[in-house]
């Protein structure tokens, strides 16, 4: 069992590129499908779980799965199974790499590659953020502005937000439901 | 002494790795280039390629590679591989914990006010957090040519048409391919 379950997502880490949301359908077929091991219901409420808990989505849906069939030895094995296979590529191409970086060839590929990599990092937050509140696209250039141009530290300006969201929860929103009597709060985003 | 640097350095970015990949390329960046200096710009951008088209989640990918530089510093590959298993295994402490304790106990976090608020506020610093990494990588805080990874023209032409590319649902493995295949044909043959 505990074989099945790291062979499960190991299948799942090698071959799921791009990770976190891409890898949501495999983990899907493979958990759902093939092997019964949590219900359609439970898995949509995984998923939101593991957007809730820091850490990327495929790892936390991981341990999850695993500790709910075999407890810390279930974690532990579907832990492995998912980074194993990043794990040793990265090893053998870091390996690798050393001896060729300095090819000129190599060295124009990479030339090539960097600005792609930037246009591939800044293409989602476009689609992101659209659809938000016109406020909180003040709050992305700020956080942007703020990281990049001031050098703050990204945690800080994460446990601010979240110290701000929780106070918003607490305060105006709980408001807002109890004097609209049965309407909706605005919508924040 | 740097190993362990490297392992705290990761296990903070597990523990505030809100959001998935994207967002955590900020705080990886923070650590890594910014605050210890322990890469350049250019090399992050190298080390965040290979992770795109690589299978497996980008932040493990990136754990992985940053860590074997990192360790690689101290002079052979014995410890690039230790520094790898480090950054690797930090990253995912936070969590295999918190997910655990999540299965056992909080079950019912996903209709927690506290939670949801929390959420709901982290969700645009995200977005700016993603933008941010895209930011420092176009227009780095030093002027070193081993941070600068917009070299001339033909760089924001292929920003451009790769951007127009990820709009377009264009898978991101053929674009990073394409844009090697242009490298190669602007700098490597002229």
């Amino acid at each position: 069992m505990l074989f099945t379950i790291f062979a499960s997502f190991f299948k799942i880490g090698l071959f799921t590129f791009g990770g976190g949301y891409a890898m949501i359908p495999l983990i899907e077929r493979e958990m759902i499908d093939r092997r019964a091991w949590v219900g359609r219901r439970e898995f949509l409420d995984l998923l939101t779980l593991a957007q809730s808990v820091p850490g990327p989505i495929a790892v936390n849906t991981a341990v999850f799965v695993g500790y709910r069939m075999r407890g810390l030895r279930g974690a532990a094995a579907a832990l492995g199974g998912t980074i194993l296979p990043s794990f040793t590529i990265i090893l053998l191409i870091a390996l690798f790499f050393a001896g060729i970086r300095n090819n000129p060839i190599v060295d124009a590929a990479f030339k090539g590659m960097r600005p792609a990599v930037v246009a591939l990092i800044i293409g989602p937050v476009v689609s992101l953020a659209r659809g938000m509140h016109r406020v909180l696209y003040f709050v992305i250039a700020a956080t942007a502005l703020a990281i990049w141009g001031l050098g703050w530290s990204p945690i800080y300006v994460l446990a601010g937000a979240a110290a701000a969201g929780i106070a918003w929860e607490l305060t105006i929103a709980g408001k807002l439901k109890k004097r609209g009597s049965g309407t909706e709060p605005p919508k924040r985003d | 002494m740097i190993l362990w640097q490297l392992f705290l350095s990761y296990l903070k970015i597990g523990f505030f790795g809100f959001g998935g990949g994207y967002a955590m390329l900020s705080l990886i960046q923070n650590e890594v280039v910014v605050q210890h200096a322990w890469m350049t710009n250019a090399q992050f951008a190298d080390i965040v390629a290979v992770s795109q088209i690589t299978p497996g989640p980008i932040a493990i990918n990136s754990a992985t590679y940053v860590g074997y530089t990192v360790g690689m510093q101290l002079g052979h590959p014995v410890y690039g591989m230790l520094g790898s298993v480090i950054a690797t295994l930090a990253v995912c402490l936070p969590s295999l914990t918190l997910m655990i304790l999540v299965a056992r106990f909080f079950m019912r976090l996903k209709n927690n006010r506290l939670v949801e608020g929390a959420m709901r506020g982290m969700r645009p610093v995200v977005i700016g957090m993603i933008a941010a990494a895209a930011l420092l990588l176009i227009f780095p805080r030093s002027d070193a040519p081993g941070d600068r990874n917009f070299i001339d023209g033909w760089s924001w032409m292929l920003f451009g048409a790769v951007l127009v590319g990820s709009w377009r649902k264009v898978n991101p493995i053929l674009l990073i391919c394409l844009s090697a295949a242009a490298g190669i044909v602007i700098y490597g043959l002229f």
